[in-house]
């Protein structure tokens, strides 16, 4: 199998980018696409190239680390899934692929594929936590909490801060990302006393970091490796505008 | 060299209550004047660096991620021991001790398992309280569900991704301090090198991956969170970052590594296809609760698995331990399918692969249930391999999955260096020579919330406050050192990518000193390693400059370390002349197959000490000593 690569290389944060054109040659079908790119990458360096600066580390869908537009879609074709989780039986043989990073102004580039991504974990500083201390707890069933909420917080906390969201949204939003850790301790009753400080917070901190706003076209919930639902972001509105009302 | 484990006098279950009373403290308005250094940010270093800034030290937190979320904790899948004995099945802290001794085969130390079975208890709680959603009832309750090598259910999970919700927990326990400017983070640093200054550990040296930049910081100790190092195999289920580089560096600097020959071969993962291969993906533990193994009777089967009908079917783990049948501990269930691979039935395209098969407990439960499950599991398998494990059963293989060995700790996980203390898998740790499933989630935590936050007081009441001062000679030195070692890395220019040689170091370590180990093997393994280190160092190909981010740079650095490493693991599996858990020396078995224990001579933790470049290392060891529980052969029939 054989594939034709447009990759965007840039040398720096300051450096002007462009795209390359690789040829990619003896693959199969069972190689994911990352394996693909370690390949080129032993070839350029063989020829004395620099390889293809790429972000990745589990290699299995969780860490969140893999993060680029293949044919401008964020994580590829597939849905449900990460870079890593692409397989090259997704393209056909011969298919001209064009691999960008994740093109934001809160994500600013800083070298080939990878982008800068940080900006996520200061909106989690900023409130995405309960602030319980080591050794506070109670018993853990003190706490009953009913199945279909327990499950409902998971499939939002279930978010691995990969950023497709926000490469996906024609406004470079981060609504479904910070929705998604708002809703997850928004629903569980250990999360309700900081609930609307929380969301005030986090808000504010996305605001300050550059991202857009929302504009509902669901581009975010359509290419969310974990399936988070636009729901999430509605319930976050909810919040926000609750916890506003409250102090008027 | 004498190995002092430090551990407290008394009964086993009063050790750990009496430490806490009479341990020396650091009082709240001195706290703040202590710097702690903390090098990684998965569940042993998140919850540290999160719980010792609470209680008031001054704390740098470290990772080579580019975000404290991505440590690879967070890829765990199926659970976390505790012994709640929420579901009334007789379960109890004695129970998870001995549980875990016996799992270990009898090569962990008692007095530290019986503390991580104690502190289980506080973990669940303290994850529940940060809004960790586990699995419920619909009571409201918490479930359970069983792990390998116990009969009891006191494994608490969040669908298939309790390491990310018990990560996540952390993370946001950590980033509330970085909030409040009590912990410092740094991401996307690599720690090359310890400073041990008069003899006490005083700092590292860092990389800045951007930008390049090598840099020292100083503190009054320095906590090694940084993992395993089982991707010294190339293969396994580590994340392809995993790596040895800051413990290997902290035992050139003296301190010992213990039990390197102990690496966990985990029984379910997805086989490998081909030569171009990364990385190995684990199937849960959990998914031999309701799946079966089996390989057809026959050699040589051509039929697709749902065409054999069941009585020429081999359920071979229920046939050879019917008391644990699917859930026999790890290192013998992956032994057992080599076995079964050995004599010809392995199944798929290589003839390395046994089915692990869910029709059984579809007909039981339907498929809803096994899909509200193990949906997300299904799932994985599906998009790696393209096929639907509700229709055919999985194929799966044993892969390197986690390391007992490690930096040698006592009972306060302080090493031998005095200041520097080594947390989660990093440390040699309560597993012995096998850990349970649901084990390694519990102790990561156990160190990082409940057990170091009270040691390093006892360490930091008798220091004085050093300050950030990095002028000193050590500094210096180590500095000096990070920056020739990382100039020969990039001056070598030979024709070679840094992968090639951890394919071949990869390929040597699995093949000798795997699942199954004999002398020969592991001398021929010797050999063939002594001249890949040779090789890598004339002919290592590292592209691109020390100034920016340069991957085949930090590459190289890792494998450099990996290829010492190696050697040492075969030493120590030529040396330890028994068969203990997953350490199976051919020569040492069992009329029918199993591991034969060599308790007078080998009841040891072996702990090697680092003697110079080109020296051979000296291995001490500290003899284990067994009050409670009485040495037994490990029995799962």
């Amino acid at each position: 199998m054989k594939l034709h690569l447009r990759v965007w290389r840039q040398a720096s944060r300051q450096s002007e980018g462009s795209f390359v054109t690789y040829e990619a040659d003896g693959l199969t079908p069972n190689m994911s696409f990352l394996e693909m790119l370690d390949v080129v990458n032993d070839r350029l360096t063989k020829e004395g190239q620099e390889p293809i600066a790429f972000e990745h580390d589990c290699r299995e869908g969780i860490c969140g680390s893999c993060a680029m537009a293949i044919n401008g879609e964020p994580h590829g074709p597939n849905a449900g899934a990460t870079t890593c989780q692409v397989y090259l039986r997704s393209f056909r043989d011969g298919q001209t692929l064009t691999v960008e990073p994740w093109r934001a102004k809160a994500f600013p580039v800083i070298k080939d594929l990878v982008a800068d991504r940080s900006a996520f974990d200061r909106i989690i500083q900023s409130g995405g936590f309960v602030s319980v201390g080591t050794g506070q707890a109670p018993d853990a069933n003190a706490i009953p909490i009913g199945k279909g909420i327990a499950e409902k917080a998971f499939d939002a906390a279930h978010c691995i801060g990969c950023g497709a969201c926000v490469a996906a949204c024609r406004n470079s939003s981060a609504m479904l990302f910070v929705a998604a850790k708002v809703s997850h301790l928004g629903l569980l009753p250990q999360g309700q006393t900081e609930r609307k400080q929380r969301v005030q917070k986090m808000v504010a901190a996305m605001d300050a970091e550059g991202f857009g706003n929302c504009s509902n076209q669901y581009a975010c919930e359509a290419v969310c490796p974990k399936q988070i639902s636009v729901e999430m972001i509605a319930r976050m509105n909810r919040d926000y505008a609750s916890a506003v009302v409250d102090q008027i | 060299m004498k190995l002092d484990a430090r551990i407290p006098a008394g009964p086993l279950a009063e050790k750990w209550t009496r430490f806490k009373a009479n341990v020396r403290l650091v009082s709240p308005a001195n706290k703040r004047k202590y710097e702690v250094i903390v090098v990684g940010t998965g569940l042993a270093g998140a919850s540290a660096a999160a719980s010792l800034a609470e209680l008031g030290y001054q704390v740098k937190s470290f990772c080579f991620q580019d975000s404290p979320r991505r440590a690879h904790s967070i890829a765990a899948q199926g659970g976390i021991n505790a012994a709640k004995n929420y579901q009334n099945d007789g379960d109890s802290v004695r129970r998870l001790f001995q549980d875990t001794i016996k799992g270990g085969d009898f090569r962990s130390r008692e007095a530290n398992v019986h503390r991580l079975a104690e502190v289980s208890v506080n973990i669940i709680d303290q994850c529940v309280a940060q809004g960790v959603p586990f699995a419920r009832e619909y009571g409201g309750m918490l479930a359970n569900r069983s792990f390998g090598g116990a009969q009891v259910s006191r494994t608490f999970y969040a669908r298939g991704a309790t390491g990310q919700q018990l990560l996540l927990g952390a993370y946001q326990a950590l980033s509330r301090q970085i909030g409040l400017g009590k912990v410092t983070m740094m991401p996307r640093h690599e720690m090359l090198d310890l400073v041990v200054e008069e003899g006490q550990a005083k700092g590292i040296v860092t990389r800045h991956l951007v930008t390049g930049e090598l840099k020292t910081h100083a503190a009054d100790a320095v906590l090694l969170c940084t993992g395993g190092y089982g991707n010294a195999y190339y293969l396994s289920t580590y994340a392809r970052g995993s790596n040895v580089t800051a413990t290997w560096r902290a035992h050139r600097r003296g301190a010992l590594f213990s039990n390197p020959c102990f690496t966990q071969i985990h029984p379910t993962c997805i086989p490998v296809t081909g030569e171009y291969q990364s990385k190995l993906t684990l199937m849960s533990e959990s998914l031999r609760n309701d799946g079966r193994c089996w390989v057809p009777k026959a050699k040589g089967e051509q039929r697709a698995a749902v065409a054999i009908p069941e009585g020429e079917r081999d359920y071979f783990l229920e046939r050879l331990y019917p008391s644990y049948g699917n859930l026999a501990p790890r290192d013998i269930a992956s032994r057992a399918a080599k076995r079964v691979c050995d004599e010809g039935r392995g199944v798929g395209p290589t003839g390395l692969g046994v089915y692990l098969d869910f029709s059984e407990a579809i007909g039981r439960l339907g498929e809803s249930t096994v899909r509200e499950r193990y949906a997300n599991l299904f799932a994985m398998y599906h998009e790696i391999t393209g096929e639907s494990a509700y229709e055919s059963p999985m194929r799966i293989f044993p892969a390197v999955h986690y390391t007992m060995g490690g930096l040698w700790v006592d009972y306060h996980l302080m090493s031998n260096v005095p200041g520097l203390f080594v947390l989660g898998e990093a440390n040699f740790s309560d597993h012995g020579a096998n850990r349970l499933g649901a084990s390694a989630l519990m102790q990561g935590l156990a160190d990082g919330y409940f057990v170091l936050p009270y040691t390093i007081g006892d360490y930091l009441s008798q220091q004085k406050p050093r300050g950030e001062k990095t002028d000193g000679p050590a500094f210096q030195e180590a500095m000096g050192a990070t920056q020739a070692r990382t100039k020969k890395l990039l001056g070598v220019n030979g024709r070679k990518p840094v992968s090639e040689f951890h394919r071949k170091l990869g390929k040597t370590l699995w093949d000798t000193c795997g699942m199954s180990r004999t002398k020969k093997g592991l001398e021929e393994g010797l050999a063939i390693l002594g001249g890949l280190r040779e090789e890598f160092w004339k002919d290592v190909k590292v592209p691109g400059s020390g100034a920016d981010l340069n991957q085949s740079l930090e590459k190289a650095g890792r494998v450099a370390d990996f290829l010492e490493l190696g050697e040492l693991m075969c030493r120590d599996a030529l040396e330890r002349e028994e068969s203990c858990g997953c350490h199976f020396r051919e020569e040492h078995q069992t009329p029918d197959g199993e591991c034969a224990r060599k308790d007078a001579e080998h009841s040891y933790v072996s702990a090697w000490e680092f003697k110079g470049e080109g020296k051979p290392e000296v291995r001490h060891t500290e003899p284990l000593s067994f009050e409670e529980l009485a040495l037994a052969t490990r029995s799962y029939k």
